[in-house]
């Protein structure tokens, strides 16, 4: 899309774009290899130490360890060079007469995406060399009996590993203004505020890794800090949805697809972002850290946030980008049974969380048999919900459905409309001019 | 493919390079090198397990920038060609400082907080005092005693060798905006020997430190950081060497004038980036 909006015929890199994918495939071969080694007496299976590879565990666990930290560098190799890719597309190749005040809020959201992964992800893989060296060169960064500390790898993890968040949702939060200026036939409100307000939270999110591991130990001034800097980033993610409020405020609106997927993010990652507001408090997060609660905050900010998002940015384009016009009965019914199964799946886990549940533990007590049930339930209906959605992206990718005009939707503006759907191949060339 | 697919063709504006497998070959390399690399630290396999996925990648290496150097001698590239190459390595650069900020966070995170932290534990580690750099009085008597590197020997002698590398290339930029060949070649020349002797003084170094001075990689975090962070600064000079040696062998062919010398700025960025990396190194892996 970004070539497409910025008036670019292609990236800017088509030979590092296209390394960049190549590493993907051998990334997650690697990644899963130990699986099925394990199957043929080789290794000791797949990564074992959580998500996160904190040491000790980490450094003492099997080979599938490795495993994953090559296939983590691998990946992040591809990330880097696909971020480099971005970032010289959007300064190098947008059209003339478009500056960068003129950009799409997309490609912003996508600029600062790039950044943080250029300058997050060499972190990682230098905490991830690190536990290699200590796994099987006899270092001591994390064993505290040569002097090193297990917390220093949750310092340099979370340094990659908050940013992460935002560089899955600064793009969404590029996109989603376009989706609501366009169904609510209105320019989008306070560009200028949504730009500098990516930019901010971008820059802000390098600086508050520490609220992950509020009760693993560390100095009070230190909590201190990463306490009022977490907070502050409610500050700008309060203006951004102001903003989108502000957009649709009297606006004309229609409640297609996107639309729907939009008005559901913004409601459903307003509580994720609120609850995120409680646990950033130190006194608080003692109470919740290890409960459900974070479960509930994390996958409101990241499902109905990020994936939510993420299937309204589909639905808005898959007509682009197919040629065909989606099954729209279909993705309203996808829409509600989504929204509907996510709550009955994520809300009950706030109370018990706040009960007293807790997280990344495979058994609970009694008295939350009930809300874990009505949990799983939801559960359920969520992923059944999901599979509506694969049926209406097939059918309309082969064909399904009446033909998509250039411009698709009726309050469609920004410089992909004005291509057919879907666009030729190396589409702005010559560059259109923007005046 | 037709043949005007063999060297690219320019669709409008716009250059549309020939279809290459050398990104594909690369991944694959890197895929068989990780794979070598798995199983020889488990002990499952020698050490040339890993030698298919190096020699995969030494020859992308010289197949993928050969194919540019000859799509920019041929003269297809323009101005903005050259911009996206600069803006690319300006960031490449940028990754591979945060790369290097990770282990001076964890070497300023031990020395001000590990470190010290650790004095709370008496009834562990009784004969711990918590001074850097743990020689001798480190936590565990599984740590063997060894003598930190002094700063004012080899390492003084590297910095002088660096600094003096950044003088070299920076003649020779100057002497290429001029097209003057012969300084620039004069130039190049002295910065690649210069860092060929940094590199020499530094593998002294590390036979000093495992002959003599008990210094090893498992000395404690001591030597942790010291290794990592000057092994992967060598690494680097190591690479920047290379660089300026392929750039001073195209410009002994001349290539490059005063306007179209990118591979040269690359370089030279390069070389500037490693040295600024020491100057941190010497100051806070050695000298503080």
């Amino acid at each position: 899309m970004l070539p497409l909006m910025i008036g670019a015929p292609d990236m800017a890199l088509p030979r590092l774009n296209n390394w960049g994918f190549w590493l993907l495939p051998p990334a997650g071969t690697i990644l899963l290899m130990p699986l099925v080694l394990y199957f043929f007496g080789i290794g000791t299976g797949g990564a074992d130490a959580g998500w996160t590879l904190y040491p000790p565990l980490s450094a003492q666990s099997g080979w599938g360890i490795d495993f994953a930290i090559l296939a983590l560098h691998l990946m992040g190799i591809s990330s880097v060079m696909g971020s480099i890719n971005v970032v010289v597309t959007i300064l190098n190749m947008r059209a003339p007469g478009m500056t960068m005040m003129k950009l799409p809020m997309f490609a912003w959201g996508w600029l600062m995406t790039a950044f943080l992964l250029i300058a997050t992800i060499p972190v990682l893989a230098g905490a991830i060399t690190m536990l290699l060296t200590d796994r099987h060169f006899d270092t001591h960064f994390f064993n505290a009996a040569g002097g090193g500390d297990p917390i220093l790898f949750q310092h340099l993890f979370w340094f990659f590993g908050h940013p992460e968040v935002y560089i899955l949702l600064l793009p969404i939060w590029g996109f989603i203004p376009h989706i609501l200026e366009t169904f609510a036939r209105k320019p989008m409100y306070g560009y200028k505020a949504q730009v500098w307000s990516l930019v901010c939270i971008a820059a802000l999110s390098v600086i508050v890794w520490a609220h992950h591991f509020f009760t693993a130990g560390m100095p009070v001034q230190a909590l201190l800090y990463f306490m009022y800097s977490t907070m502050s980033i409610s500050v700008p993610l309060a203006v951004l949805f102001f903003c989108w409020i502000a957009t649709i405020w009297r606006g004309s609106m229609t409640f297609e697809t996107p639309m729907l997927f939009a008005l559901g993010f913004i409601i459903l990652f307003g509580i994720g972002g609120l609850t995120g507001l409680v646990l950033a408090d130190v006194a608080a997060d003692a109470q919740y850290h290890h409960s459900y609660f974070v479960v509930a905050h994390f996958h409101y900010t990241l499902f109905a946030g990020g994936i939510m998002g993420v299937m309204a940015g589909v639905y808005y384009w898959l007509p682009k980008m197919t040629g065909h016009m989606f099954n729209e009965k279909l993705g309203k019914l996808h829409f509600w049974l989504t929204v509907f199964s996510f709550n009955l799946t994520f809300m009950p886990q706030f109370f018990v969380g706040l009960a007293g549940m807790p997280r990344r533990i495979p058994d609970y007590a009694l008295q939350f048999t009930e809300f874990n049930m009505i949990s799983t339930i939801g559960a359920f209906a969520l992923g059944l919900s999901q599979l509506i959605f694969v049926y209406n992206v097939v059918t309309t990718w082969r064909g399904k459905g009446e033909k998509a005009t250039d411009g698709v939707w009726e309050g469609s503006k920004g410089l992909e409309w004005q291509l057919s759907s879907p666009p030729p191949h190396h589409s702005w060339d010559p560059q259109p001019v923007v005046k | 493919m037709s043949d005007s697919h063999a060297h690219g063709h320019t669709a409008g504006s716009y250059y549309v390079p020939s279809h290459s497998h050398y990104p594909f070959t690369l991944a694959l390399g890197l895929f068989a090198l990780a794979l070598g690399a798995i199983f020889n630290m488990n002990g499952k396999a020698p050490g040339w397990a890993m030698l298919p996925g190096l020699a995969a990648i030494v020859y992308v290496i010289f197949g993928w920038f050969g194919d540019v150097i000859r799509e920019s001698r041929s003269g297809t590239f323009k101005g903005w060609e050259d911009r996206a190459f600069r803006l690319g390595m300006l960031y490449f650069i940028g990754s591979e400082v945060m790369f290097f900020a990770a282990f001076f966070g964890a070497l300023f995170y031990v020395r001000n907080l590990a470190v010290p932290d650790l004095l709370g534990f008496e009834l562990l580690y009784p004969h711990y005092d918590g001074s850097w750099p743990l020689a001798g009085k480190g936590p565990s008597e599984a740590i063997p005693a060894f003598t930190p590197m002094g700063a004012w020997g080899l390492p003084a002698l590297n910095t002088a060798l660096l600094l003096s590398s950044g003088v070299t290339v920076t003649i020779a930029h100057w002497a290429l905006l001029r097209d003057n060949r012969r300084w620039l070649v004069l130039g190049l020349a002295a910065t690649v020997l210069l860092g060929a002797a940094f590199m020499a003084c530094q593998a002294a170094e590390y036979h000093h430190a495992y002959t003599e001075l008990g210094l090893t990689l498992g000395s404690g975090v001591y030597g942790a950081t010291f290794f990592m962070l000057t092994g992967f600064h060598g690494l680097h000079v190591t690479i920047g060497a290379i660089m300026l040696l392929v750039v001073l062998l195209r410009a002994m062919r001349g290539h490059f004038d005063s306007k179209d010398h990118f591979a040269f700025e690359a370089a030279a960025w390069y070389w500037h980036f490693v040295d600024v990396v020491w100057l941190g190194l010497f100051v806070f892996v050695y000298w503080l």
